[in-house]
């Protein structure tokens, strides 16, 4: 009697030790500091003094900053733009996906950018871009246009960096592309051949749905790549000119902990609001989990 | 930004394990000199005093610039060393109301200097106490190309037509007049520091930045006005928004721009970048309203004693060093900059020399700086609106209105 009621605790209890770590390590690490933000978002707070409790005060002047929207507008830009790399990759991928001699040469140049660091990448595009001896405005003055200084001009600056965000998150989605490519079951490919499917009607009805699982994948880091878009930001403009290539997640750094900011509240402030975004998209991305799992 | 966050966290981990628990006749030194001319200059300045007090072990912590400025909260906070290099005005209040700082009145009147160092005590007074000793000071002003200038026959304007002339004849002749980075903001702060301290002087200045006077006030205009003026006849380099201060240097070693508006600093590049002395020239930036009393831009750099530090007895004998005028005169030798103590004498370098003789002679005032004398978030978005006013100066009303309302609010 008394072994059974020890075998069954050891069966409820097994489980949560086993998982008690990592669900510490979340609990401390995310889900805490998480309401911690939420909290702070209600005080006016120097990093060094004392506290004082504003109230919504913070999120009042958020809503009456020109700064938070043109945030915002670049968030939303990055989110949308920064999905080119999932067509882009998938091209590369099917480009690549051939055996001719040197192809795996190809394929880690191809993935070299992916590799370096962002802040590399940045420097790279700072350089291509320059006004007077960058390669793209050298090409520019030769065919005998203006140079564009893309990054000191409001109007280009955020596409500018999202260019050079997308030449390594291009990389990635390719990677994972190719790696579904390899799972593609060759079976298929010969039933679509023997009902005469070619080209794009191949690609599109037997190809890409055997594809599915890199193409989430893909998506959802890409999503979140666009999300904490902050090391190019930072490398190539610092959030300029005058902040018109800021995104949340840069403002919230600049406004908590950059020189010039130290207001942790209305930088907690600007978190919370990234953060009710971030949950649209991931109570998204559960439910499709959810239902992918109910319908095996 | 990673490698910057990285690096602020490896320094505050270094902090930690560095700093922990000063032992008696320890004394712990944290500055940001990372450069090569400041870390020299220190190097020296510790060795030195250490050679004089050989009861004291000095250990020395040399953060990265950049990195030091969020630094700085923390250990003074957490785990303070003894001695913390900073910037005197308002950059150092939030630590001085924090009461982070300790207040040092008693080492300046045991060690004389309130007339040693007479000439920074307004800088270092908050709520009449003293916060700590200011060992270096530099100028600003206009840094040129005196060959293109002799070429062209133009003689250093001394006053606004005469400037304004000057820039004509480099444009007509094809070269830019002034060469600016903005990408990081500051360098614009310096030209319209400069441009207001000329048209409405000292005390407008520094009300301004004490927020005593809105930013729609018709002074204020008066200076964009001016800068208005200089932008619409072509003076700055072009897509200054992209470059930072040294990649505008560029354009200057290479000739295709005369002048820059900068602190001393900028010798030092100029120099290595192969520019002679014959080349390279400085002057005053010219008169503009006649009758505004004459005030510089020098901002001066600062030791201080952490109000959390454990060895104050020690600190207050390391301030004192550093104020005494054979160490000041030393270790401004090593930095290419100017000495606070008056009985110091300035290196043998003519910018140096032009700088003192400049800065002594400046009856209206000596300004720190817009970013040093107006509080942090003021700073930020004054800068971003003098940016934004040099590329668009159309926007100039929207600009002042923006600085307005954050005006109202940091100041309250």
């Amino acid at each position: 009697m008394a072994g059974l009621a020890n075998r069954i605790n050891q069966r409820a209890l097994a489980p949560w030790l086993f998982l008690a770590p990592g669900v510490l390590m979340f609990l401390f690490y995310v889900i805490f500091p998480v309401f911690q933000s939420i909290g702070l978002s209600l005080y006016e707070w120097d990093g060094l003094g004392e506290k004082s409790y504003v109230g919504m005060g913070n999120y009042v002047e958020l809503m009456d900053d020109e700064a938070f929207y043109t945030s915002l507008k670049n968030n939303v830009i990055w989110l949308v733009l920064y999905m080119l790399a999932i067509p882009a990759g998938l091209f590369i991928a099917l480009f690549l996906n051939q055996t001719v001699w040197g192809i795996r040469l190809y394929k880690s140049l191809f993935f070299f950018p992916f590799v370096i660091s962002q802040v590399v990448v940045g420097l790279v595009f700072s350089w291509f871009y320059d006004p007077t001896f960058g390669l793209m405005n050298v090409v520019l003055k030769s065919i005998g246009l203006d140079a564009i200084a893309v990054l000191a001009d409001e109007r280009y600056v955020t596409y500018g960096i999202i260019a050079a965000g997308l030449w390594p998150q291009t990389a990635y989605c390719m990677i994972l592309y190719l790696t579904g490519l390899n799972a593609v079951n060759p079976e298929q490919i010969e039933a679509g051949r023997l009902d005469n499917a070619k080209g794009w009607k191949m690609l599109w009805y037997v190809i890409l749905p055997q594809l599915k699982p890199a193409t989430f994948i893909a998506v959802v880091v890409t999503v979140i790549g666009a999300l904490r878009s902050f090391d190019l930001i930072s490398i190539m403009t610092d959030g300029g000119p005058w902040g018109s290539s800021r995104v949340l997640a840069f403002y919230m750094y600049e406004q908590a902990f950059s020189e010039y900011g130290f207001r942790m509240g209305y930088g907690a402030a600007i978190a919370v609001v990234l953060f009710l975004i971030m949950i649209v998209y991931i109570a998204g991305f559960l439910y499709k989990m959810y239902r992918d799992e109910q319908d095996n | 930004m990673t490698r910057k966050l990285l690096r602020n966290v490896a320094t505050i981990a270094a902090t930690a394990a560095l700093s922990s628990s000063a032992l008696a006749g320890e004394l712990v030194i944290n500055t940001d000199t990372s450069d090569p001319a400041p870390k020299a200059a220190f190097e020296q300045l510790i060795a030195d005093f250490e050679a004089e007090n050989p009861d004291v072990t000095v250990t020395w912590n040399i953060f990265d610039h950049e990195g030091y400025k969020t630094s700085i909260r923390n250990f003074l906070t957490a785990d303070a060393p003894d001695i913390a290099n900073w910037y005197a005005g308002n950059r150092m209040l939030p630590y001085v109301n924090a009461g982070l700082f300790e207040p040092v009145d008693d080492v300046w009147e045991e060690h004389g200097l309130t007339e040693s160092l007479k000439s920074a005590t307004a800088s270092m007074t908050i709520d009449g106490k003293i916060w700590g000793v200011p060992y270096t000071y530099y100028q600003w002003g206009v840094y040129y190309r005196k060959d293109i200038f002799d070429d062209l026959g133009i003689a250093v304007p001394t006053n606004w037509e005469e400037f304004k002339q000057a820039g004509m004849t480099l444009s007509d002749n094809g070269i830019t007049p002034i060469t600016i980075g903005t990408k990081y903001l500051w360098t614009a702060a310096g030209v319209f520091d400069y441009l207001n301290l000329r048209t409405n002087g000292y005390d407008f200045h520094m009300a301004l930045t004490r927020g005593e006077i809105a930013w729609t006030d018709e002074r204020v205009r008066a200076t964009m006005n001016n800068w208005m003026e200089l932008i619409e006849a072509g003076f700055f380099l072009e897509n200054h928004a992209a470059y930072s201060w040294q990649e505008a240097l560029a354009p200057m070693v290479q000739g295709d721009a005369a002048m820059y508006v900068m602190g001393n600093f900028a010798v030092a590049p100029l120099r290595e970048a192969g520019l002679t002395d014959d080349q390279l020239g400085f002057f005053q930036f010219p008169e503009i309203t006649s009758g505004v009393p004459v005030a510089e831009e020098a901002p001066t750099d600062t030791i201080h004693i952490p109000a959390n530090s454990s060895n104050k007895e020690d600190a207050k004998r390391f301030l004192a060093f550093v104020a005494r005028a054979d160490v000041q005169t030393k270790i401004n030798k090593t930095l290419g900059q100017l000495p606070i103590n008056s009985g110091s004498t300035v290196a043998d370098d003519k910018f140096l020399l032009a700088g003192f003789e400049m800065l002594s002679a400046a009856d209206g005032g000596i300004a720190q700086f817009f970013d040093r004398d107006a509080p942090a978030e003021m700073a930020k978005a004054g800068m971003e609106g003098f940016q934004e006013f040099m590329v668009k100066p159309e926007r100039l009303d929207t600009i002042l209105q923006r600085l307005e309302k954050a005006r109202q609010r940091v100041y309250n």
